[in-house]
């Protein structure tokens, strides 16, 4: 182990729900415990703090809690910080962490996603929606078209896909059929039925070919993983897992002028920064914001060509916990709820660390892979159990 | 979709936005390189000339991509209907996300070749294409 690579070390997570009504402040309160509990720390050994996409105060549900305010709100003596919507996505939080301690600027990060957005329907005078009288930015050129919402964006990837290369519904249902299985063994999970192929098949329409299963929902919940320096490992008493390689990728920021979304270079760049191959992956842990992205983050990553995702999960016997390629064990976005990118870290380690439970996968994993986004943004990380 | 969320118009969205008024579509063009780009900007991202200014195209595209949105996001936009990323001939590398009206929504695919038509709804006008036979 190098004393300049950085290690997941304690990681953390609040209850999952809907419409809850803990602070947002204290769930993450909540997570940060059990992660520093579970790595051996303390608060005051905790020497930096790192989040995605910081406090949105135009969008507070989104993300209430800002990195200064948890700072200051644990009396942490932080010599770094960094908190920001403008990073590779979600996990990108992860590798502004592994950089900082790498370089010696912090020795133990919090990295932390807090969410609240199905709490702020029921507070609308806390967290208000958005009063957009006009839209701008990148909005301006989807809106005014109705294409209001991500689903619409990666339907339009997702039909290319029907169109060119032969991709199915029954295909594609593999994606939540296999999160809705693994979510069920999941305690903690939003979602604990699983879900039928005739269920799936009769669900409504969101926007062609996406269906009402094809789509995370809005969830209240923290989760957090602690970074940790390669020279700071003897502080620690849980197992560590080596951030091995990390990736990520913005071509162009855009739904609707990029030829593919990001998640393909990511997926490319990350196997050319690491010796490890597809075949050592024991399990992946990949963006289900919507299910067609978690088909394009296989094709992306190797595990199949491009515009063969389709047939790949075809029967959903490959992905499944028993399978070859276990994927999502504890549900996804999907099942488990919408943690927005981090809840796919931290499975990778519970299962590095053969803490899942019911949901465990057999063998003795060495090697995971996690994601987030693959719109127009992406991260990947490949983490290793040594 | 009489009220359509609208852009906020500045000194560069300005031209696209209000083209229609002209009955033309026009986009972002450099004047050193001969490239067309989107969104529109100040400089060029071929070649970051800054001798750049918009430049009526014909107006036609095919469809690159679509969907049919059934779910109901905004209060005052009926559903279902037709989202699509249009490519924008003569203009190569950029699309345009529309609407296809003026067809049934079973009654487009990727490769149909459209025509813009312009929506006004204040003081937008909204590039929407239409199919051509």
């Amino acid at each position: 182990m190098s004393r300049n690579e950085a290690f997941i070390t304690g990681i953390g997570q609040s209850e999952i729900g809907v419409r809850l009504e803990r602070h947002p402040l204290l769930l993450t309160v909540d997570a940060v415990k059990e992660a520093l509990q579970e790595a051996g720390l303390t608060i005051d050994q905790i020497d930096g703090v790192s989040t995605y996409p910081g406090r949105a105060s135009g969008m507070l549900g989104f993300s209430p809690i800002g990195s200064d305010e948890l700072i200051d709100a644990l009396g942490m003596k932080t010599t770094w910080y960094a908190g920001g919507g403008e990073i590779t996505s979600q996990l990108g939080a992860v590798v502004a962490a592994a950089d900082a301690v790498r370089t010696g600027q912090a020795r133990h990060v919090i990295c932390y996603r807090t969410v609240y957005e199905a709490a702020a329907f029921t507070k609308p005078d806390e967290y208000p929606m958005p009063k957009r009288d006009r839209v701008d930015s990148y909005s301006q050129w989807l809106a005014p078209f109705g294409a209001i919402s991500a689903a619409n964006w990666t339907a339009q990837y997702a039909m290319r896909h029907v169109k060119k290369y032969g991709l199915t519904r029954e295909q594609l249902a593999q994606i939540s059929l296999t999160d809705r299985a693994n979510a069920a063994l999941n305690p903690k999970a939003l979602v604990r039925e699983p879900l039928t192929m005739d269920e799936y098949m009769s669900a409504r329409m969101i926007s062609t070919p996406l269906c009402l299963f094809d789509c995370d929902r809005y969830t209240d919940a923290s989760t957090v993983l602690i970074v940790s320096a390669g020279d700071a490992l003897d502080e620690v008493k849980c197992t560590p897992v080596r951030i091995a390689a990390m990736a990520g990728s913005v071509d162009r920021h855009s739904w609707d002028q990029a030829e593919w979304m990001a998640s393909y270079a990511t997926g490319r760049d990350l196997w050319k920064r690491t010796d490890y191959t597809p075949a050592d992956v024991d399990t992946v842990q990949l963006y289900d914001g919507f299910s067609f992205l978690t088909l394009t983050w296989l094709e992306a990553l190797g595990f199949c060509e491009v515009g063969e995702g389709g047939k790949f999960i075809e029967g959903g016997q490959r992905i499944a916990l028993d399978g070859e390629l276990p994927l999502n064990t504890f549900g996804g976005q999907i099942g488990a709820g919408r943690l927005h990118g981090f809840g796919f870290a931290h499975e990778a380690v519970v299962q590095l660390r053969g803490l899942g439970g019911d949901r465990q996968i057999e063998g003795d994993p060495k090697v995971a892979i996690a994601t987030s986004g693959g719109g127009p943004l992406a991260t990947a990380l490949l983490l290793a159990k040594d | 979709m009489s009220n359509r969320p609208l852009p906020r118009l500045d000194s560069v969205n300005r031209d696209f936005w209000t083209c229609g008024a002209d009955s033309e579509l026009r986009l972002q063009h450099c004047n050193d390189c001969q490239q067309f780009f989107h969104p529109p900007r100040p400089v060029c991202r071929h070649c970051l000339s800054e001798n750049v200014g918009p430049k009526a195209v014909a107006g036609t595209g095919v469809v690159d991509t679509y969907t049919v949105n059934y779910q109901k996001w905004h209060p005052a936009i009926e559903v279902p209907f037709i989202i699509a990323r249009i490519a924008i001939d003569g203009a190569p590398g950029v699309y345009l996300t529309s609407n296809v009206i003026g067809c049934e929504i079973d009654d487009v695919d990727i490769g149909d070749k459209v025509q813009v038509t312009f929506e006004l709804q204040d003081d937008v006008y909204l590039p929407l294409f239409e199919k051509v036979s």
